[in-house]
């Protein structure tokens, strides 16, 4: 079984953060949110333009980059965290041009290489696949597509066909960490995927609170928690981890035992 | 129109790729949106109303047909080949910006959306913008760098007057990209109801198609005028390329005429081995902002900064045709500095009585420097844009004049 089949076979909701690759001391984050529960860890990776994101991630991926992070960087990063949690599904998140810079299999290759499972590209939709889909599924790497309350029901098979890992509904049509979706909306949208596919779907965009995260877990495979980590990576700077640590805990145990609350 | 097989004028393929550029690089919230904006397009394209309409506009508002200029003091200042200026310079609001706003407000009215926004860098584009929304009582947002905001007061003004919302963008290098950025941002959030303007042949197809065809007026009315005037096709067309969207469209209809010779104008700013805004000479292939092209970046494709003295071509991109048309060969891209587009800036000025903006003193800068080896038999198209009042204070003070 893949590293996300085990995750997602377990029997409750899996709580699935997000952090940008070269902000803060991010081993030591990492190993913070494994440390506190979490399930699967995106890394974003950080690139000039971050045009889906809203003025928390922006700003880390500024942060990351004056920092002097590169890809070789970010891959480090990866294959180091590959070794101390052989287990725990890692995605790498961001934008179609650093992904596809040195070429497709390059990138694919490296994924594999380092350990990655996954890879989220915000800008190549499903009628782009031949950017990067191929290489990955060459090299075993799971393509994660992404579903929005804009994906109407005809498009869905096309946004389906080639996805792994997991299907990511994005649940505000906008962009990261400011607005949260109506519960209604999220509910019918998760049972309409769910229908359509076996993929494990895990929903994310303005989840800030355990109290959210459970609402949302009671319906969802998983539950996708970003900008309030980087919100607290933006305050403690290298002394975050703690921080993320407890965060995390608190996250966790809302997201798992949700829908045991619920039943 | 229809067009011999092999053409070069057939393109984006049904996916919206010129060779390997273009396409549709969005974030999937956009790509029903894009798909509905195509449906829509090729129904205007079929729908005669639609041409009727945009036609009638672009002779009584915009002021069509801009003249074609026989420049005799620069002709004879050069000692070579006839220029001829395409006087775009002379439509309401300054530049062939007007176009194309024209085009997509009316595509806006069609596919029933209420409100418009825009991304600008000189503000041309946010000026045509806000006025295309003024015309329709549409609300209108324009997105602008905060740099530019700074350096280009008075458009920002302009702007504010036609009743727009001129928002300031303070993030990255607060210019032309990161406008483009915020512009997609609040489009991905405000799906339902608003309409995005894009002011040049870049984004995400079918934006480079039919901001291309828009603007292909420019080049359709040259060749009648060039015809008439002449008896014969002109032997070289010279446009500034920032984007590249009045480029593409002197440029296309004459994309098949083989005895055309075709120049495009980048900018290379302090010169291509310091900051410049040349994205084929000093570029590669790569994505960014919705379409495949060449790009300003680093080895791990970070977009770097873009420099150039004219704000409206300070973009680290350009045009995925325009990509396309230097990969084959058909264009020939030319870059010119600041200094050679200062330099032409106050000759235009001095001996035709035209100031021209600071975008079209680039391709006037190349057309002086190839003018001359060319015989006195020989025909240059010089695509003059825009007019340079917006420019006057940055010219003042590369000048070293205070106003």
């Amino acid at each position: 079984m893949t590293r996300f089949a085990t995750t997602f076979a377990k029997p409750r909701p899996a709580l699935v953060t997000f952090i940008t690759a070269g902000d803060g001391d991010t081993g030591a984050i990492l190993d913070a949110l494994v440390a506190g529960g979490a399930d699967v860890i995106e890394l974003g990776m950080p690139f000039t333009d971050p045009m889906a994101d809203g003025p928390a991630i922006q700003a880390a991926n500024l942060r990351a980059l004056a920092k002097g992070t590169t890809t070789a960087t970010i891959f480090a990063i990866a294959a180091a965290f590959r070794q101390r949690h052989p287990n725990v599904p890692l995605v790498l998140m961001g934008y179609a041009n650093p992904m596809t810079i040195r070429g497709a299999d390059w990138f694919a290759a490296e994924c594999a290489k380092a350990g990655v499972d996954g890879v989220i590209c915000v800008d190549i939709p499903s009628e782009e696949d031949a950017e990067l889909g191929p290489s990955l599924r060459a090299a075993g790497v799971d393509l994660i597509r992404l579903a929005t309350p804009t994906t109407d029901a005809a498009r869905l098979p096309d946004v389906l066909n080639g996805a792994g890992g997991f299907l990511y509904y994005v649940s505000v049509a906008g962009i990261t960490g400011l607005q949260q979706a109506a519960q209604a909306s999220i509910e019918d949208a998760v049972a309409r995927l769910k229908a359509a596919t076996d993929l494990p779907v895990a929903v994310g965009f303005g989840i800030r609170t355990p109290e959210q995260a459970a609402q949302i877990a009671k319906v969802a495979d998983g539950v996708v928690v970003g900008s309030a980590f980087i919100d607290i990576i933006a305050e403690h700077g290298d002394a975050a981890a703690p921080y993320v640590e407890a965060f995390t805990r608190t996250l966790a145990d809302a997201i798992h035992g949700a829908k045991e609350i619920a039943a | 129109m229809t067009h011999a097989p092999n053409s070069l004028r057939t393109g984006p393929d049904e996916r919206g790729h010129f060779g390997q550029f273009g396409g549709r690089y969005v974030a999937e919230t956009l790509m029903p949106l894009i798909l509905d904006l195509e449906r829509h397009y090729r129904a205007a394209q079929a729908d005669p109303a639609f041409k009727a309409e945009f036609d009638y506009l672009l002779k009584h508002y915009v002021g069509r047909p801009s003249p074609l200029w026989l420049a005799e003091r620069l002709t004879a200042n050069l000692g070579g080949a006839k220029i001829y200026l395409k006087r775009e310079d002379l439509n309401h609001t300054g530049a062939h910006k007007i176009n194309n706003c024209i085009g997509q407000i009316l595509l806006a009215k069609r596919m029933g959306k209420q409100k418009i926004i825009a991304e600008t860098g000189a503000g041309q584009h946010g000026v045509a913008t806000a006025t295309v929304a003024a015309l329709f009582g549409l609300p209108c947002t324009i997105f602008m760098g905060a740099v530019d905001v700074a350096r280009q007061q008075p458009n920002v003004f302009r702007m504010k007057l036609l009743g727009a919302e001129v928002v300031a963008v303070e993030s990255g290098a607060k210019t032309l990209k990161d406008a483009m950025n915020e512009a997609l941002r609040h489009w991905v959030a405000n799906v339902h109801d608003t309409f995005y303007i894009i002011g040049t042949v870049a984004g995400p197809h079918p934006y480079p198609e039919l901001v291309r065809d828009f603007q292909s007026v420019i080049g359709d009315e040259a060749r009648a005028q060039i015809l008439e005037a002449e008896g014969r096709l002109p032997d070289m067309l010279i446009a500034p390329v920032g984007g590249g969207s009045n480029a593409i469209g002197l440029f296309h209809p004459f994309l098949d005429d083989e005895g055309v010779e075709i120049v495009g104008v980048e900018a290379a700013g302090e010169g291509l081995d310091g900051k410049h805004a040349a994205s084929l000479a000093g570029g590669r292939p790569g994505i960014l902002h919705g379409n495949k092209t060449y790009l300003l970046q680093d080895e791990d494709g970070q977009i770097t900064e873009a420099h150039s003295i004219s704000a409206g071509l300070d973009y680290p991109g350009i045009g995925p045709e325009h990509s396309w048309l230097h990969d084959i060969g058909r264009v020939r891209y030319e870059p010119v500095t600041d200094d050679e587009a200062l330099a032409s800036f106050q000759k235009l000025t001095k001996l035709e009585g035209i100031i021209p903006a600071l975008e079209s003193a680039h391709a006037i800068a190349a057309a002086e420097r190839i003018a001359p080896t060319l015989g006195k038999d020989k025909v240059i198209i010089v695509n003059c844009s825009g007019r340079g009042d917006k420019d006057i204070f940055t010219v003042a003070d590369a000048l070293g004049v205070e106003l």
